[in-house]
């Protein structure tokens, strides 16, 4: 069975290139344009990871982290991605209940490595 | 028991010894004669009664009249001699007693003159050697001066417990940029109204701890009330025992720097943050495109139009970050005054020197105050006259400065054809070269950074053509003629029992040393003397500390009473209606006046008139004073009980005080001040030292004027 990823970005431009990879890499995607959209695809998508920007509008990224570990969503991997790359809100983000944070721009090779990573090594 | 009292009691002892020697004397001759002689004398007696009483009464009153010449003469007159003799004393040295009455007083008066002749010139003997030992002192304490006045660095100075003891015109300048006036820093003030309590303790506290050789200061960031946001470097002074005496605050206006450094942040953060995002869009799409080449054309086309699409938002992102820092570079432009002449000699060097034309300077203008960045200037007027000189051959050039309301014309002419506006704006839009003029790149730019502009008149004269740069002028100081105030009347007495009330119960004040306190001596004129209708038109106020009147911290303010000044007045003052037109209203002004008078004892001349005008503002200004309040007039009451006349002028010639400047407010607070500090010896004398003292002498002096008052009717 597939492997479910939910990318969670405002900007078409990064979530094109997202989806691809993924896709590629034979995941199954859906994608949410802000926090509140995250919070109710998780609910019904039911990712095993979610790729989620720090910026977005009505609820940003450390809110839905939060808020997803908070309702109980303690199996869900999530990788934080931003343009934010100050060590305090890589600090913020892991304390906030992240699994990783990448910063941007980063290498999609990398990135695809460390989403397998995450979903595949821990089988 | 006063010199009447006294008198009185002499008389009637004199009286009653007569009447008893009389008395005795009829006893004795009675119970000598015979029975016979008895009835004799008793009918010769009888008869001559009325005689022999009126001849005693007249011999009493004969005797009598005499003493009482003889006591004038010599008792009060000794009493008047010691009474100024203590003033020479105590007061004023160079005061000399009038000899009068009898010769023995007019000797004693002499030989006291002579005596205070000699003690005068003995002490000035004493005072010059005095000053000639505090020479050296003195010059370098005026050197010390003159640094910390030349110091562009903000410096104050403050005692252990904050009140400053020392500071400069920088620090000064630098804490009235907030519009605080009058200013907070004055002698003898807490710097706890400019900087916060806990702040200087928390840092007096990290210096107590830290050992002496690695934190001789620290640096605090703090903000006034006033909305400044300053960079304070803070250092102990300690005394011998190493002990912190008080502290030096080195003080640096850090509000714009902050402001450019958090909008340069801001442009940072926006730069890396926003690039981070289009840089990571572009990666991914270019790295997904090289690492999976099968991918098909509809796809590719979607990955590089991504790519396009975010690098140019990228460049037009780059392009504003440029723009944006170049603004904040213009703001920190900064135009100084200049005297004309100085521009237009640098100028003309300037064309010599570095494009090799003549220049010839014009006559007019040389007196006037430019504000400009004179290197911008030189720089922008020689690329022009490079450009015409390369264009039309121009190599004498002349310049003139002129004004023209509040932009001043440069202008750069030569004999030639006008130019052509078509050519100037090229020129002005042409990168100067060599890095630009500062951080202007093109005249037009430094035109615009003067607020200015740049032209070539085309209706110049016959043969002679010129470009005009319009510059601004600085501001003129602000000037405030007053006409010479005619002498005229003073205002009535008028006393008001409320003002020894002690509206502010203060033990710890009440029985501080006059010389441990600060006073605040201050006077106002009116628009009239009835306070019921009349408004205050004028607040003059100077401070004392430490016994000295301090006449660098005054306190002079004008105000618009909203209604006519009676000619009458205007002719005490000089203040006229038409002066007043646009000052600050009462409302305004008081609030400044407490701010001023904080923390100090009012003085003030017949006060109490003073203080009716400012209670009746108190309510709609929500200002209270309910400090102490001290009355000169009442003080010379005390002092000088003997002396009619206690008017300002009266006290200052008694006193040895020169008057100028008088019938102003400030003036008269000035002149009040001295008098005041003159009036201390005398309360000294009286063993009156403290303010607690003096408030119930004259308290006391005040009741028996009053008591006097109502028995004389």
């Amino acid at each position: 069975m597939a492997r479910k990823v939910l990318i969670v970005d405002d900007e078409p431009n990064i979530v094109l290139s997202l989806e691809f990879l993924m896709q590629q890499r034979g995941y199954e995607t859906h994608v949410a344009r802000d926090g509140d959209e995250a919070l109710a695809e998780v609910e019904r998508f039911r990712p095993d990871l979610v790729l989620l920007d720090v910026m977005l509008p009505r609820r940003d990224g450390f809110e839905v982290c939060q808020r997803l570990r908070a309702e109980g969503w303690s199996e869900l991997k999530i990788l934080m991605l931003t343009a934010r790359g100050r060590d305090v809100e890589i600090e913020k983000g892991l304390s906030l209940g992240a699994d990783g944070y990448v910063t941007k721009p980063f290498s999609t090779a990398e990135l695809v490595a460390r989403v397998a990573d995450m979903l595949e090594g821990a089988e | 028991m006063t010199a009447r009292l006294r008198l009185v009691l002499i008389v009637t002892a004199l009286s009653v010894y007569v009447l008893v020697a009389l008395v005795a004397l009829a006893a004795a001759v009675s119970s000598d004669l015979g029975s016979v002689e008895r009835e004799v004398l008793e009918r010769v007696l009888r008869r001559e009664a009325s005689l022999a009483i009126f001849i005693g009464l007249l011999f009493l009153a004969g005797l009598a009249f005499v003493i009482s010449l003889l006591f004038k003469q010599y008792v009060v007159g000794a009493g008047r001699l010691g009474r100024e003799a203590e003033l020479i004393a105590a007061a004023n040295p160079s005061h000399r007693i009038e000899p009068s009455g009898p010769p023995e007083l007019r000797a004693i008066a002499g030989a006291v003159n002579q005596l205070a002749g000699r003690a005068e010139s003995g002490q000035e003997g004493i005072r010059a050697q005095i000053a000639a030992a505090r020479v050296d002192l003195e010059q370098e304490r005026n050197r010390l001066a003159a640094l910390m006045s030349e110091l562009t660095l903000a410096v104050l100075v403050c005692n252990a417990d904050g009140r400053i003891l020392l500071y400069n015109v920088a620090a000064k300048e630098l804490l009235s940029r907030d519009g605080a006036a009058p200013s907070p820093v004055g002698l003898g003030r807490s710097i706890f109204a400019i900087l916060d309590r806990s702040l200087v303790a928390h840092a007096l506290e990290r210096i107590g701890t830290a050992d002496a050789a690695t934190a001789a200061s620290v640096h605090l960031a703090a903000s006034t009330s006033g909305g400044l946001l300053l960079r304070v470097a803070m250092a102990p002074v300690r005394d011998r025992e190493g002990e912190a005496a008080g502290f030096v605050l080195i003080l640096e206006d850090v509000t714009e720097t902050a402001e450019t450094s958090l909008s340069r942040d801001a442009l940072l953060r926006s730069l890396t943050e926003d690039s981070r995002s289009a840089v990571a869009n572009i990666r991914a799409a270019v790295e997904s495109m090289l690492d999976y080449p099968r991918m098909d054309a509809d796809e590719r086309q979607r990955f590089a139009a991504v790519i396009r699409h975010e690098a140019e938002a990228l460049s037009e992102r780059v392009e504003g970050a440029a723009r944006q820092s170049a603004a904040q570079l213009a703001d920190q432009w900064s135009l100084s005054d200049m005297l004309g002449s100085d521009l237009l000699t640098a100028l003309q060097r300037s064309l010599e020197r570095e494009s090799g034309v003549k220049a010839e300077v014009g006559d007019a203008g040389h007196g006037l105050w430019l504000k400009v960045d004179s290197y911008a200037l030189v720089r922008a007027l020689g690329h022009i006259a490079r450009s015409l000189h390369a264009d039309a051959a121009v190599t004498r050039f002349s310049l003139d400065l002129g004004q023209a309301g509040r932009y001043a014309r440069l202008d750069l002419g030569w004999e030639g054809a006008p130019l052509a506006e078509e050519r100037l704006r090229v020129w002005v839009e042409e990168p100067l070269g060599n890095g630009g003029a500062g951080l202007a790149s093109t005249v037009r730019e430094v035109v615009e950074r003067h607020g200015g502009e740049v032209f070539a008149p085309a209706d110049a004269g016959a043969g002679t053509a010129y470009v005009r740069l319009l510059v601004p002028v600085a501001e003129p100081a602000a000037q405030r003629p007053r006409p010479a105030p005619v002498a005229a009347s003073s205002r009535p007495d008028f006393y008001d029992f409320d003002l020894l009330r002690s509206s502010e119960e203060n033990p710890e004040r009440d029985e501080a040393e006059l010389d441990k306190l600060g006073f605040t001596v201050f006077d106002t004129e009116t628009t009239g003397l009835r306070p019921a209708e009349d408004e205050i038109i004028a607040i003059g106020a100077v401070r004392i500390v430490n016994s000295r009147l301090l006449r660098q911290e005054t306190f002079d303010r004008l105000i618009d009473p909203g209604r006519p000044v009676d000619p009458a007045s205007t002719r005490v003052h000089g203040i006229s209606s038409e002066m007043l037109a646009g000052q600050p209203t009462i409302d305004e002004v008081l609030p400044l006046f407490a701010r001023f008078a904080e923390d100090s004892v009012l003085v003030g001349h017949n006060v109490g008139f003073d203080l009716r005008f400012l209670e009746l503002n108190e309510a709609r200004t929500g200002v209270r004073f309910t400090q102490p309040v001290l009355d000169t007039l009442l003080i010379s009451a005390v002092v000088q009980p003997e002396e009619e006349d206690h008017s300002l002028e009266a006290m200052a010639a008694r006193l040895g005080v020169s008057v100028v400047g008088r019938h102003t407010a400030l003036g008269d607070a000035i002149l009040t001040g001295e008098i005041f500090l003159k009036q201390w010896r005398l309360l000294a004398t009286l063993g009156l030292g403290t303010l607690g003292d003096v408030r119930e002498a004259v308290r006391r002096s005040y009741l028996a004027r009053v008591s006097e008052s109502l028995y004389t009717g």
